[in-house]
């Protein structure tokens, strides 16, 4: 049984984490450091992902993509507001969000992918063994595109996504199965980019959801944007320059915005300092916490008119829950747990580390997955009712938020007219009265024979699995046969498009290869080319003249070589350096043995 | 896709074999034979020789599915570990190693199992499903609100018309809401009595059919409680109607 791993594909941040013997544990890279910051840079040095890539951000803003979860499985409409945060392009194509970098276009599932990879390396250096299958946790208020999109990165990357977990889900799996909890358990997610509530009842290994409520556009970088457009505000007013006209300076702001935040969450006020364009000296602003607080009060009172939501729709009052978890960066942020406090009336837990908890949640369900872990079982909802399209424009309802899953529905449709063929339906998801108000899910036209009008009876089964994902299958119940349906998702990537994306990735995939290969080739050489030099040193002069330039021409054919790029080409001379060295090597063998058969004679004889 | 059909074609066949064979536990199951290595199951989830999980009848109702008679007071504690069992023997966690088969077997059983626990987790669910499935022939019975409840609730409407008309500063408008607000409270309270009403209908129901009788008094006692449990249900979604209307007028 290939190992799964566990999988945070954060929006600021991503972790893996593997089940070590019964522990779930992080796994570092080579600094030490658990966390990949989920920052891609594309230079023209090629492709940097993480920490390294943090460095572009205020150099090469434009070419430098952070955040990229806030745009999976959306449209440009969809993020109209907040572009203007964002120095890098953005552009649609298909009813999905593009990157634009240069002449090339790039999905936000492609960019993710990237990071999926960096942590997919991470795995298999630190595991030493090949890395197929993970586990991906999401939002619990993700919708049925965004977690495509996500699975669809998994596919790019190289990852069979065997189940999309929910965050909250993921992280009280991690925190019942270190504190052994039974009861009623809240789990507050604030990350980067998201927000989750989760209402849990773990009793016995079993942790089911009771409810889950959350809006996937509220975060840390929504904190940020306040901090950055009073930045903004300030400079024009003090040096009249509009900061928005230059991406650069703008992520500086954003950065040094995020840290005066994450400052403040220990020290009572803060200075915050940006350097301006065209060297026109430096702005600097003194923010206090009160400050802060004031001005993202009303984002924190969001988070909490969800809470309340979560409570009635799970039918309990803040007295019944037992345990208040806090999850996610954000949840530092002293004001978010005063008003977490105030709301549940019992002060939140916030031991576990909040950036690490998510994925060793992950973790534990790969091993549940993967056999491992027979005890436990989560069973999650849908966090967004699914219905179809009715006239009128109204939507009706199939399958109701909250709703345990996997969960099946079935619909019956005939026709209205004699001789009709058609039946087209759109799946949706929301919870308004109209159409227009709700997400739009797909389409597809079922087919139906041509028969008098109300003859035909097809039955529609929505069934959605056990990752929150719709599928949809038909039945013809006059002749009992399956209908294929191919349905179009109004916010995916086509089947097609993921299938080129993942042929591009392998291209791309065997491009790292050979990177890898050559620098493999490199260090294997500069070993072998020391090893001779240290060989002739030693037995030089044991050897002839003859075979001591034969092994220098070698040495050089391959020094040669290494200034190249062709690792076959490496490989080939320190075959040949290996065979010019067979006979030097042997008589230096032959002159150790007879040391070494000498110095045994001397200590046998002492 | 093949397979399915050749599935459900099986399974009436099954269905026709069973007639002849006794017992309840034979009808949990959709046939009475394996569907991987054939040999005769008796009723349980699994086949006691291969292992294989099984596919829970898609006819089955709810009551019989989480292993329940067909009563209306259930234990929530029972019915909570019995759906917590179920769920560990069919969650599609458990059969992410087996064939693609199990694994459709495991999803189908999964679905199943979550919407025949959310139905009889809630008292009232828990009756409108009971509803449909014995009372076919009540189902036919045309309820309309009692007189004293439809005049009761012409007069709301007027109230509620008067009250969107008004202007929300003037005087009239904080009357008109005291007003709204103790119809809202009497209305509550009209609805909490229905649902008395329906508990102790609930407990003559598990009485006559613990009694088991077959008597024509039985048959016309069992058709009274059924069309007045209808009766009730129906009123109290009507009135349950008219107070959320009422909530998000004056919210």
């Amino acid at each position: 049984m290939a190992r799964i791993v566990g999988i945070d594909l954060g929006t600021t941040n991503s972790l893996v984490a593997f089940m070590d013997q019964g522990t779930p544990r992080v796994m570092p890279g080579r600094t030490g450091r658990t966390m990949v910051p989920s920052v891609v840079a594309m230079t023209d040095n090629g492709l940097i992902v993480g920490d390294p890539a943090k460095e572009h951000l205020t150099r090469n803003p434009e070419r430098t993509i952070y955040s990229i979860k806030r745009f999976m499985g959306k449209g440009l409409a969809d993020v109209q507001s907040e572009l203007a945060y964002f120095p890098y392009h953005l552009t649609e194509q298909g009813g999905v969000i593009r990157i634009k970098v240069g002449e090339k276009t790039y999905s936000p599932p492609q960019i993710s992918a990237m990071i999926l990879k960096e942590l997919k390396h991470r795995a298999e250096n630190y595991l030493g063994e090949s890395i197929t299958k993970a586990v991906i946790t999401v939002p619990a208020y993700f919708n049925d595109s965004q977690r495509q999109a996500t699975k669809d990165a998994g596919l790019i990357a190289g990852l069979e996504v065997l189940r999309i977990v929910n965050e909250p889900t993921a992280a009280s799996l991690a925190y019942g199965l270190q504190r052994r909890t039974q009861g009623t358990i809240a789990v507050y997610d604030l990350g980067g980019g998201t927000f989750d509530i989760s209402i849990l009842k773990l009793k016995d290994g079993i942790f089911e959801v009771l409810a889950t409520n959350g809006d996937t556009h509220l975060g840390g970088d929504d904190l940020d944007h306040r901090l950055v457009d009073l930045f903004v505000k300030d400079i024009r007013a003090q040096h009249r320059i509009d900061l928005t006209k230059y991406p650069d300076h703008m992520q500086a702001a954003r950065l040094e915005g995020e840290q005066a935040k994450i400052r403040l969450s220990d020290e009572f006020k803060t200075t915050a300092t940006i350097e301006l364009p065209d060297g026109q000296g430096r702005f600097t602003r003194e923010v206090t916490r009160d400050q802060l607080e004031s001005m993202t009060m009303d984002l924190i009172e969001r988070t909490l008119v969800s809470c309340r939501q979560a409570l009635k729709d799970a039918d309990l009052t803040p007295d019944d829950i037992d345990e208040v978890v806090l999850v996610g960066g954000s949840t530092r942020m002293p004001l978010v747990r005063q008003r977490v406090h105030e709301l549940f009336g019992k002060p939140p837990h916030y031991e576990l580390n909040p950036d690490e908890v998510v994925a060793l949640g992950a973790a534990v369900q790969a091993d549940i997955l993967g056999g491992g872990t027979t005890d436990l079982l989560l069973l999650d909802v849908t966090p967004l009712s699914l219905g179809i399209e009715t006239m009128g424009g109204v939507m009706s309802t199939l399958i109701r938020r909250n709703t345990t899953i996997p969960a099946s529905t079935k619909e019956m449709f005939t026709t209205y007219v004699d001789g009709q063929t058609g039946v087209d339906i759109h799946i949706l998801q929301g919870e308004r009265e109209l159409v227009k108000d709700n997400r739009s899910l797909a389409r597809f036209r079922l087919k139906i024979p041509p028969l008098p009008a109300g003859v035909p009876r097809i039955e529609v089964t929505f069934l959605l699995d056990a990752n929150g994902i719709l599928n949809v299958s038909a039945r013809d119940v006059r002749t009992g046969e399956t209908q294929s349906i191919a349905v179009k998702p109004s916010y995916g990537l086509a089947d097609e498009e993921v299938e080129r994306m993942i042929g591009e990735s392998f291209k791309f995939a065997a491009e790292d290869l050979k990177a890898r290969q050559l620098i493999e080739a490199n260090t294997e050489a500069e070993a072998i080319l020391r090893a001779t030099e240290k060989a002739l040193k030693q037995g030089g002069n044991l050897i002839d003249e003859q075979e001591r330039s034969g092994i220098r021409t070698s040495m050089a054919a391959l020094d040669s070589a290494k200034a190249g790029t062709d690792h076959k080409l490496i490989r080939a001379r320190i075959t040949e350096l290996e065979q010019s060295t067979h006979h030097l090597a042997e008589v230096l063998m032959d002159t150790s043995l007879k040391e070494a058969l000498q110095n045994k004679k001397l200590s046998d004889l002492t | 896709m093949v397979n399915n059909h050749a599935r459900a074609v099986r399974a009436a066949f099954m269905d026709y074999h069973t007639h002849s064979t006794t017992g309840r536990r034979e009808l949990q199951m959709a046939r009475s034979m394996c569907w991987h290595c054939q040999s005769e199951i008796a009723g349980e989830y699994f086949c006691e020789r291969c292992v294989k999980v099984q596919p829970v009848s898609k006819e089955l109702d709810y009551f019989t599915c989480l292993g329940f008679p067909r009563r209306l007071t259930i234990d929530q504690n029972a019915l909570e570990s019995k759906f917590y069992e179920l769920s560990r023997a069919f969650h599609p966690d458990f059969y992410h190693n087996k064939s693609a088969a199990e694994q459709a077997i495991s999803l189908d059983n999964s679905a199943l199992l979550n919407t025949a626990y959310r139905t009889l987790r809630d008292p009232i669910q828990r009756t409108e499903y009971l509803l449909d499935l014995e009372a076919g022939a009540a189902k036919e019975i045309r309820t309309s609100p009692p007189a004293d409840l439809l005049e009761e609730i012409i007069e709301l409407q007027d109230v509620l018309d008067e009250y969107r008309a008004t202007d929300r500063t003037s005087g009239t408008e904080a009357q008109l809401r005291t007003k709204l607000q103790s119809e809202r409270a009497a209305l509550e309270q009209r609805q909490r009595d229905m649902e008395t009403q329906l508990q102790r209908l609930s407990t003559q129901w598990d009485a006559l059919q613990d009694r088991g009788e077959v008597t024509d008094q039985a048959r016309v006692e069992r058709d009274r409680i059924l069309k007045q449990m209808r009766e009730i249900l129906s009123n109290r979604t009507y009135v349950r109607n008219i107070v959320n209307n009422l909530v998000a007028t004056i919210a």
